[in-house]
């Protein structure tokens, strides 16, 4: 299983040729209280940076991309229900939707986890 | 968006920055947005004991004549409430408005309770409108009134139904202040000036303060464990559920106080002669209503929907108003929303549908406040 990360601020965990989607530990704290999620349909065809989700905090929307091409298999019931879990444990059970690889190309241009850090850093 | 440098700072911003505040820009001044504690923790917080806002921004103002009855008939010729009524030691709010009846600014107005300020009102209004209001009211005032701005205070709000005690400890004669109510108080032996009301539907009061004593006043008041910082993303989630209106948003230089649902700032006198800025417009909708009115909009769902989502017909295409204000309301633990309907549709429990990134939300018109106020009501 491979982690990669994105300037939007969202990870991806790679098992075969499924994605996990979800967003970063930086990302919720900059939300604040998340109290809605809006997650994408099954089934639906993506393209990279198309805006898929939304997320909610009690000052304002903000938009989930496609971190890759790829056709949405699932989407994380559990944060329709109970959205703070997006602050409790936003790299964990919080994750926003699962994908299914389109192009796995589009992977290297993603950054690791220390790149992801050292990005941070300079935010 | 400016830059850092060209905000104003008010008296506590290095309070703010100690207390880690996030500061954003703020009609021209840099503000703390929120606290640690995060916006939500923040209003709870204040609904369950109380919080400490820095409304410093906010403009405060004399005018000053020769007497009450001729500052209260100069500040009358622009406002639609009776002034000339207004007694000692009481606050009103009021709305300045323009020639068409329809609102440049909403403000609070404080006649003093000592003598010897017989003839003084005290304003505050709203930062981001105050150059523009003390050009309207300075240009409309006769010889003998004068408006005499001040820059050398602080305004802070301590709100929440443990605010009275707390603020007791500092400032005894406080509480025995009722709502609406004003005072010159000594607060730990300074001078301040003080008015039981708020922006938050909760009991507390908002206190003037000579700027340099500021700080010392608000760190006494946050030694308090009943008391925590909290900024302005949770005001606006406070008085939205209050359903408090928003100048700029939920009223502005299209509306009037009739079309703004805010009547109860109009007394009888006033609303009978009509003689006020746009009078006789504002008098017609009085007695024949209005094409459409603000209301209060309760969401199904948990999607919040937030100012500019269309409102529409069920089942049918056409944008019949649009949401003026909108989000979460944490106390409610649901989405909450204000917006202009026309009035045929105005009444609570119509159905309608609030269109959110081109999904139509189900919704219906609700009665305001959302959260009931708690305001303090002296025994008699």
């Amino acid at each position: 299983m491979s982690t990669y990360f994105t300037k939007d601020h969202e990870w991806l965990k790679v098992e075969g040729d499924v994605v996990t989607v979800g967003i970063t530990e930086f990302a919720q704290r900059q939300l604040g209280d998340v109290v809605f999620v809006e997650l994408p349909e099954n089934g639906k065809n993506v393209d990279q940076d198309d805006e898929v989700a939304v997320v909610e905090s009690v000052k304002a929307a903000s938009e989930v991309y496609a971190p890759l091409d790829g056709e949405i298999v699932e989407g994380n019931e559990l944060l329709v229900d109970e959205p703070a879990k997006v602050n409790e444990d936003p790299e964990g059970t919080a994750w926003f939707f699962k994908m299914k690889l389109g192009n796995a190309a589009q992977l290297e241009a993603l950054m690791s986890e220390a790149d992801y850090k050292a990005f941070v850093e300079t935010l | 968006m400016a830059e850092a440098a060209d905000l104003l700072k008010t008296p506590l911003f290095d309070l703010h920055v100690e207390l880690g505040a996030k500061m954003v820009p703020f009609a021209g001044y840099d503000m703390p947005v929120q606290f640690p504690l995060g916006v939500m923790k923040e209003h709870l917080f204040t609904r369950e004991s109380a919080g400490l806002f820095d409304v410093s921004h906010m403009g405060q103002a004399w005018l000053t004549g020769p007497d009450h009855a001729t500052t209260a008939a100069a500040l009358e010729a622009l406002v639609p409430s009776n002034m000339k009524e207004l007694k000692p030691g009481k606050q009103r709010y009021t709305v300045l408005l323009n020639d068409k009846g329809c609102i440049i600014d909403d403000l609070m107005v404080s006649r003093p309770l000592a003598g010897k300020d017989d003839g003084r009102l005290m304003l505050v209004v709203n930062a981001a409108c105050k150059d523009n209001d003390y050009k309207i009211i300075a240009a409309a005032l006769p010889e003998n009134v004068k408006l005499e701005i001040v820059e050398d205070r602080a305004l802070i709000a301590i709100q929440g139904p443990k605010a009275a005690e707390v603020m007791a400890l500092h400032a005894p004669e406080a509480a025995d202040m009722g709502f609406m109510e004003v005072r010159s108080l000594e607060f730990n032996g300074i001078s301040v000036i003080a008015s039981r009301s708020g922006y938050t539907g909760e009991d507390g009061y908002e206190i003037s303060i000579p700027a340099g004593a500021a700080e010392a006043v608000a760190k006494a008041l946050l030694a308090d464990e009943r008391v925590e910082p909290i900024g302005l993303g949770a005001r606006d989630s406070l008085r939205l559920e209050a359903g408090l209106c928003l100048y700029g948003h939920d009223i502005d230089e299209n509306t009037t106080p009739v079309e703004g649902n805010i009547t109860f700032c109009m007394q009888k006198r006033r609303k009978e002669a009509g003689d006020f800025p746009g009078g006789e417009r504002v008098l017609k909708q009085l007695a024949e209503g209005t094409e459409s009115l603000r209301v209060g909009l309760l969401l199904e769902g948990r999607a919040p929907a937030r100012e500019g989502a269309e409102i529409r017909v069920p089942g049918t295409e056409e944008i019949i108003g649009r949401v003026t204000s909108g989000g979460y309301g944490p106390t409610l633990g649901a989405p909450v929303a204000m917006g202009y309907v026309p009035s045929g549709l105005s009444e609570t429990g119509t159905k309608l549908e609030l269109v959110v990134r081109g999904r139509a939300l189900p919704a219906r018109v609700a009665g305001m406040p959302f959260v009931a106020q708690r305001y303090y009501r002296k025994p008699k």
